[in-house]
């Protein structure tokens, strides 16, 4: 609604630089995919295409930082332990000690991806590749891909607490009383739908506003609020990566102990 | 235009920010398979390489530990055979210095004893002489005296 009322006044502004002004489709395009079909299957090839090439960098950085590893560690190696430490230490506070070990690769891909997902589209000038309709950007700007991550989690802690605990898992629903079991029960539902909309919506949120206003003004002025992007970007990867450890650590977590 | 895929010509869907379709559970396989690949490429080589120089870092920290605590024994040791061996090098300086003053001692009271026995040695033989001298003195007294009172009778 916002858009429709932004839009015009977007196409009303004269066009300075043509470079800026790429088409008319492409000034604003929110809710535009780059459809594939894929026998009776729709897909946003947007999402996947920039989702593959962040998913190459990060594999090229993890293969490049793995390649000689010394136990002094030198360059990239370096970052790598750093992330891997930070990874160990974020899911073993949330899930403990006797449990993180299984979570830990799933928190960190999760920490991981959505972190090169977010810093991906906001720093790499995908402008520069033309679609047919829509444009790259973060994939985590799709609610897809943000719904796809928040049922991972909620199937993780499923698995968790189930393989861990078997039926008693459902303790946990009564516990401490049995006034619990409905709270619990719509919690199963909303953890997962404020997961996967807190991260769509401050991607999106946040690429709408960096093209708003590098549409209205596209120098110097959007610069603070990419700025301001990027930290939202990294706190948001954390938070998800955060919420998904506790909510396994929730599940395996033993009462009497 | 670059033509990216040959799909595109079905029916485009209307699209829009809230749009479902098989994205989702694409996206969702893809992410499993990340984990999977992440956790071989990643996970599992840096933390053997992380866990493994803790380890590292622990056992020469006990290493270091147990040297230290072996050098503080044998610092201790050494120290107390120090203190014995002055302990003892004193008893033997006290012992000579006994020695050497009982040893002194004797020679100055055998000394004193000799010193002591000559002066009685000269006493008595002055005393002997004396009483000689006397005796002497006595007959050789009587003598004058019978002399005299015989020249006495005489007349």
């Amino acid at each position: 609604m916002l858009l429709q009322t932004l839009l015009p006044l977007a196409e009303a502004l004269p066009a300075s630089d043509p470079e800026l002004m790429v088409e008319e489709t492409h000034g604003l395009e929110i809710g535009q995919h780059f459809y594939w079909h894929l026998g009776q299957l729709d897909l946003h090839g947007q999402i996947f295409l920039s989702s593959w090439i962040l998913i190459g960098a990060l594999l090229s950085v993890v293969v490049v930082g793995t390649r000689r590893m010394a136990r002094q560690p030198a360059g990239l190696q370096n970052l790598l332990e750093f992330l891997w430490d930070y990874i160990r230490n974020l899911s073993r506070e949330q899930i403990g000690e006797a449990a993180y070990r299984d979570w830990m690769p799933f928190i960190g891909t999760l920490f991981l991806f959505i972190f090169f997902c977010n810093w991906g589209g906001a720093l790499v000038p995908w402008r520069l590749v033309r679609l047919p309709s829509g444009e790259l950007g973060a994939p985590t700007g799709d609610i897809n891909t943000t719904v796809a991550l928040a049922l991972l989690v909620s199937l993780a802690y499923f698995y968790a607490g189930l393989s861990r605990k078997g039926l008693r898992y459902f303790e946990y629903y009564v516990e401490p009383t049995p006034i619990m079991l409905p709270f619990k029960i719509v919690e199963d539902f909303t953890k997962p739908l404020s997961l996967s909309f807190r991260l769509f919506g401050n991607i999106m949120a946040d690429e709408l506003t960096v093209s708003v206003l590098v549409l209205l003004l596209p120098l110097f002025v959007p610069l603070p609020m990419m700025f301001l992007g990027l930290f939202t970007s990294a706190i948001q990867a954390l938070i998800f990566a955060t919420l998904a450890a506790y909510y396994i650590g929730e599940a395996v977590h033993e009462e009497h102990a | 235009m670059i033509s990216w895929f040959p799909l595109a010509e079905a029916p485009v869907p209307e699209g829009g920010l809230f749009d479902f379709d098989a994205t989702l559970p694409l996206m969702a396989v893809q992410v499993v398979i990340l984990t999977f690949i992440l956790n071989k490429l990643f996970f599992q080589p840096v933390g053997k390489v992380v866990e493994e120089r803790e380890g590292f870092v622990t056992t020469s920290h006990k290493d270091a530990k147990e040297r230290l605590a072996r050098v503080q024994r044998l610092e201790q040791d050494l120290k107390a055979r120090l203190q014995q061996a002055r302990h003892d090098a004193q008893a033997v300086v006290a012992a000579a210095e006994d020695e050497v003053a009982m040893l002194h001692k004797a020679a100055l009271a055998e000394a004193k004893a000799s010193a002591t026995r000559l002066r009685e040695q000269a006493r008595a033989e002055i005393d002997a002489q004396r009483s000689e001298a006397d005796a002497v003195l006595a007959k050789e007294s009587r003598q004058l005296a019978d002399l005299i009172i015989r020249r006495l009778v005489t007349f």
